[in-house]
């Protein structure tokens, strides 16, 4: 069910993600296998913003790596635009936890990679990105390597990076885990503006739920691992949702978050279990919401 | 210059005159006999006849010429076939584990010893020579370059993959430039090895080059010969250095802040 106003009526197809009956087994170096996701089923319409939350190893990250294609499923079908994903998923961009900028090149060559892959004339490429850094507030910066920019900013290029490309999906995990409140809410509030001008479809890992109910128009709850899918949640929270600081003052906020994170709870208490000896549930509930 | 590098520098010629004056000294003095030990001053000497009148193979500049000729050669030679053959074996896992072995068992190997061989195979000219140092300089420069691609961020290497790169573009763009620093960090160590292997090869057999100088001094039992020659390998070894300092702070001028001090040492 989608519950949003001002969608735009001609999103692009090849934007729907699907993932029925996913299984993902690794192979640990001691030779067990190590299931992480089991039996997954998520459908991510085109143009939607769907946020996962779920605690710490819960196959968060690598559902996001079995949609870019850059890892196969060991059961079940994951499908892009209706097609099974068979190596890289074309149309997708990827924002890492950690930079993935490459310190060696400038901020300028940085965005202007994804376009060069992709057989554009040098020229044409480094207009578009010089285009999208000004977009990101970046202007002036062009010619700074990665080293020479704060947390923000590089979080900045990553982002003009990702969505030079034009991407039909984005996705995004815990992109901006790293960084300081502040900077975190002015990041969120950019990309729900960029994300609107073209609407990707979006899968957002966080561990946050604040940040998570904020920006999307559907949250799920993922279970301790093995991960699979434990609830979904309508955000029906209107759109522009305007500052992602202020929306969490809302009365309806307030009523989902209460709603999610009772879901959310157990989840996050049997993995902190599992990891730690005798635990206080009260620093649980703490440890994560902080 | 702060006064710390000053205080470094007056130290650093401190020392240079106490160990050449403390060797002109106790050889003059005849404590130690200068014809087992030679002599700073005779060193000089011989170094400046041979500047002045030639060697017993030339001159000293056809000498030097040839020995930088096969070094330099040795060195790019093998600099590209350790960066090439590094660099397919770090991508290609297959192929790694079937040479893995192999490789070992060559690099357990005295490879100087197949100078020998080189000098054979190939005649007492500059070939043999060139050849010989190339082999030292690769397994360097291998190893390295290897290593640097094993180590390559394999979230960089996804990213670019996502952003729709092919292999190729993966290699050049992320794979080769992270891997430059471990391979500039060989460089310093391998433009070593490809003057050893230089010289080890005019030793072995040749007509002209320093170790022909040094191998001729050794038959006249010249110990300033051998100290002359010594000295000048050293003094090109310094400037080599020197210059790929320069290719490492330009290749790599993108880092934070520089570690070639530690290299330095």
């Amino acid at each position: 069910m989608r519950s949003n106003t001002g969608r735009d009526p001609q999103l692009h197809p090849s934007g729907r993600i699907e993932l029925a009956g996913v299984t993902k087994r690794f192979q640990t170096p001691g030779g067990a296998p190590f299931t992480a996701l089991r039996d997954v089923d998520l459908t991510v319409e085109p143009g939607e913003f769907c946020a996962v939350v779920g605690p710490s190893g819960c196959g968060k990250s690598t559902t996001l790596t079995l949609v870019a294609g850059l890892d196969r499923a060991s059961e079940g079908t994951v499908a892009v635009g209706g097609q099974p994903v068979a190596g890289i998923t074309r149309g997708t961009s990827f924002m890492f936890q950690t930079d993935a900028l490459l310190p060696w090149k400038t901020v300028l060559g940085n965005v202007a990679m994804g376009p060069l892959f992709h057989g554009v004339p040098k020229k044409a490429a480094l207009t578009d990105a010089r285009d999208w850094l000004r977009m990101v507030g970046l202007a002036g910066f062009e010619d700074r390597h990665p080293h020479q920019l704060s947390g923000g900013m590089r979080k900045r290029v990553a982002l003009a990076a990702a969505l030079i490309n034009e991407p039909s999906i984005l996705l995004m995990d815990e992109p901006f885990g790293a960084l300081d409140v502040q900077t975190k809410a002015i990041m969120s509030d950019e990309l729900l503006s960029l994300w609107d001008q073209s609407k990707p479809s979006v899968i957002f890992v966080t561990h946050d739920l604040e940040e998570a109910i904020a920006l999307a128009d559907k949250v799920v709850v993922m279970t301790a691992g093995p991960g699979t899918v434990k609830a979904v949640f309508d955000i029906d929270l209107p759109r522009p949702r305007g500052s992602v600081q202020e929306i969490r003052f809302g009365q309806r906020f307030t009523e989902l978050h209460h709603e999610i994170w009772e879901s959310l709870r157990d989840e996050v208490t049997r993995a902190y279990a599992r990891t730690s000896a005798p635990a206080s549930p009260v620093a649980t509930v703490e440890g994560v919401r902080s | 210059m702060t006064r710390r590098k000053l205080a470094i520098l007056v130290t650093q010629v401190f020392v240079l005159i106490l160990v050449f004056g403390g060797w002109q000294l106790f050889t003059s003095l005849k404590i130690v006999d200068p014809f087992f030990f030679g002599q700073p001053s005779g060193i000089v000497r011989t170094a400046w006849q041979w500047v002045q009148h030639g060697t017993n193979q030339g001159s000293i500049w056809l000498q030097i010429y040839t020995t930088m000729e096969e070094a330099v050669f040795g060195f790019l030679i093998g600099v590209a076939a350790g960066i090439v053959v590094g660099v397919l074996l770090g991508q290609f896992r297959f192929l790694s584990e079937v040479l893995s072995p192999y490789i070992k068992a060559v690099n357990a190997l005295p490879r100087i010893v197949l100078g020998a061989l080189f000098v054979i195979v190939l005649g007492l000219g500059i070939s043999s020579k060139i050849v010989l140092a190339a082999f030292l300089v690769f397994f360097v420069v291998f190893f390295n370059a290897y290593q640097g691609v094993r180590e390559v961020d394999g979230n960089l290497v996804n990213n670019a993959r996502v952003l729709g790169a092919s292999r190729m573009q993966v290699i050049r763009n992320v794979v080769l430039p992270s891997a430059m620093t471990w391979i500039i960090a060989s460089l310093h160590v391998a433009f070593g090895f490809a003057v050893i292997g230089a010289v080890v090869g005019e030793v072995l057999g040749a007509q002209h080059g320093l170790g022909v100088l040094i191998t001729d001094s050794q038959n006249n039992f010249n110990t300033d010969g051998i100290f002359a020659g010594m000295i000048i390998i050293g003094l090109i070894a310094l400037i080599a250095e020197w210059l790929i300092s320069l290719l490492e702070r330009r290749l790599l001028a993108w880092r934070p802040q520089m570690s070639s001090e530690a290299s330095a040492v």
